[in-house]
């Protein structure tokens, strides 16, 4: 039923004590996560919502015997968090903060590479089982339990997507964000390859935009990796070539590749339908299930 | 955020990077006098953020005064690629044999910078890059250790530098990278990189381009872009509100939260016959003053003949978007262009009851708002 995070997921909370970090750890907690910790420097010995709050997260770590962080950091200071989310061993950190310089995020990608951890974002909503545990600021109430994986590089494109499936009783095993920034921990190959190992999912949503390649390659993957199922979506058809919509992966080329005519190319020919609309990719999905 | 040649010429010249003689000018006499003090011949050279100043006629390169003096009356002035020239870079002229390129960027598929050297500078490199890709030695840097020098010596004799000025370009290559680290670059780029007669190397362009997000901790360049600012004023107005703003050429206004999902009410719209007049991105978290400011922004689009809001908060909050739509449409007697309403996600209901339905049209689904609106739009046209 569940793809990285499930109801026995010991999660901290780095910066708990921060506006947004208060407001959506009360969120997991009342969606029902096992929230076990906060961390935040120098605010050791509160509690948050009834959760210890501890300066390190290795503290965390070692009183409450957490396996998961979700790091709620503003950006000039969260390249920093996620080292030392890093460097505790945990089995999953999910970074949720928007606009850290992406050389940081170079910085933390090689660390990535040297340890077991996986990184989910950071830019991006989160990931969450329905009825079990949710990691982030998803919106809890539009999800529901179900056989459909989804992966999402846009987090409300996510939420939108969820909804179409959710009104017409389509419930999801796993939806996980991996969030829009150029460089990312986890990607659509990573959460290609969870969903296809995890026997509950029966089909998969893949949501897309115009930038970068990672479309492409996911394609690729599928072709060759993927026997559940795929529909995709990919936002930003009527893009102007040359122009930045928002974060900084969506950004039209103009040289043939990244475009949404080359991601949607490379998804048919892998055998993936591309819905015109988030409504379509519910269409289709009913139709595979 | 780019900054103008002038600009990336004096970072890179206060890092040790040789570049020719230059002065700023923004009118005629000033450029008699620039070209006296740096000496014939001189390049007299836009100041504008647009790619191809040198076919569009933004570049003349001349040798005396009267020369320079026409020059400069075409140049000043003139409309480049929708961009009014208010200033150029009156620069010494090099004498080169040879145009090399050198540029360091972030290799976003592998998550790691890259340095780039190639011998076929002076064009256009993305062409050379799409044709001949092996035409530019790539050296991937692994950002915890910086450039070692072995990496870029590497790049230079990869991509056939000749070696009387191998060391040079070596060592202005490591320069380029280290000023793109420090700096927080996105591309940092010399092309064309000349080679003189006599075997030195000049950088005769200059491209820096800053990642965004990490202006915090780059003031003096953060200062630089106000300067570089310039063009749409709709747009410097989403600077200001600090939205991500494209502006299209439709007439349905579309507000929303988070890029993929606002591209995707672009999408729709499209879809269902109507036109996209904007992209606009109020990010996440918005309270209700930026919910104020997008519909300002919006409204001030002369083009725009009616609005479509698509919210789907998880950080973003229902009751902050309805209490800033009801504030911003609160101040007009009559509302200037119809304005539909999509709220759903986190606390969507507070914000339904909040919502002050005489003065927006609410929808459920996200179909029908984005169909009311393009009807709406299409009422006015009719």
């Amino acid at each position: 039923m569940s793809v990285l995070v499930d109801e026995e997921t010991r999660v901290v909370v780095q910066g708990i004590t921060g506006g947004e970090g208060k407001f959506h750890a009360g969120q997991m907690i009342e969606y029902g996560t096992n929230v076990v910790a906060g961390a935040v420097p120098g605010k050791g010995g509160q509690e948050v919502h009834g959760v210890p709050v501890y300066d390190t997260v290795d503290e965390a770590v070692r009183e409450e015997n957490a396996d998961a962080s979700v790091i709620f950091v503003p950006p000039a200071f969260a390249g920093d968090a996620i080292f030392e989310a890093l460097d505790t061993d945990l089995d999953l950190a999910v970074a949720i903060t928007e606009g850290i310089p992406t050389q940081d995020m170079a910085r933390v990608n090689k660390r990535l590479s040297e340890t077991d951890t996986r990184l989910i974002g950071p830019n991006c909503p989160g990931i969450i089982t329905p009825g079990e545990a949710k990691l982030g600021i998803l919106p809890g109430n539009i999800f529901a339990e179900g056989d459909v994986g989804l992966v999402s590089r846009s987090g409300t494109l996510t939420y939108q997507v969820v909804d179409n499936l959710t009104n017409r009783g389509i419930g999801q095993t796993t939806a996980i964000g991996i969030g829009g920034d150029p460089i990312i921990g986890t990607d659509f190959v990573d959460a290609l390859s969870a969903f296809e190992d995890d026997p509950d999912t029966k089909a998969i949503v893949m949501c897309g935009e115009i930038g970068g390649e990672d479309e492409e390659e996911a394609a690729r993957y599928i072709d060759e990796h993927v026997d559940t199922p795929v529909v995709g979506f990919i936002a930003g058809r009527t893009a102007p070539p040359g122009k930045r919509m928002g974060h900084a992966g969506a950004i039209v080329s103009g040289s043939g590749t990244g475009t949404a005519e080359s991601k949607i190319e490379a998804l048919n020919d892998a055998g993936v339908s591309v819905g015109d609309t988030p409504e379509e990719v519910a269409d289709s999905v009913e139709d595979l299930l | 955020m780019k900054l103008h040649e002038y600009q990336a010429k004096q970072v890179f010249a206060d890092a040790g990077i040789p570049t020719p003689d230059s002065q700023l000018a923004s009118d005629v006499d000033g450029v008699l006098e620039a070209a006296g003090d740096v000496g014939y011949p001189v390049a007299i050279k836009a100041q504008v953020q647009v790619g191809g100043r040198g076919k569009a006629g933004g570049i003349e390169l001349v040798e005396n005064d009267e020369e320079a003096r026409e020059a400069a009356d075409r140049i000043l002035g003139m409309d480049l690629k929708g961009i009014r020239v208010e200033r150029v870079l009156v620069e010494e002229a090099v004498d080169f044999t040879n145009e090399l390129y050198v540029g360091v960027t972030m290799d976003r598929g592998e998550g790691k910078p890259v340095a780039m050297v190639s011998t076929k500078g002076g064009v256009n490199i993305e062409e050379v890059a799409a044709e001949d890709p092996d035409a530019i030695a790539r050296e991937h840097v692994d950002p915890s250790f910086g450039m070692h020098p072995y990496q870029a010596r590497k790049a230079v004799f990869d991509a056939g530098v000749d070696r009387s000025v191998a060391t040079d370009v070596a060592s202005v290559l490591s320069t380029l990278y280290d000023l793109w680290d420090a700096r927080d670059g996105a591309d940092a780029e010399i092309n064309p990189l000349m080679v003189t007669a006599d075997d030195e190397v000049v950088a005769a362009d200059a491209v820096m381009n800053i990642d965004e997000d990490a202006l915090f901790r780059q003031p003096e360049i953060a200062e630089m872009g106000e300067e570089a600012a310039a063009g749409d004023d709709l747009e410097a107005k989403a600077d200001e509100y600090g939205f991500d703003y494209v502006r299209l050429d439709g007439s349905v206004g579309i507000i929303g939260n988070g890029a993929g999902l606002v591209m995707t009410t672009l999408d729709l719209v499209d879809y269902y016959g109507g036109s996209p007049a904007n992209f606009l991105d109020v990010g996440g978290g918005a309270k209700a003053e930026r919910i104020a400011n997008a519909l300002d922004m919006v409204f001030s689009d002369d083009n725009v003949d009616s609005v479509v809001f698509n919210i789907f908060g998880g950080i973003t909050r229902g009751d902050e978007v309805a209490k800033g739509i009801n504030e911003a449409l609160e101040q007009f007697d009559e509302i200037p262009k119809p304005v539909v309403v999509r709220l759903a996600g986190t606390n969507w209901e507070e914000g339904m009851e909040i919502l002050n339905e005489e003065l927006v049209t609410v929808e459920q689904t996200l179909e029908d708002a984005v169909q009311r609106s393009v009807e709406y739009a299409e009422e006015v046209d009719a």
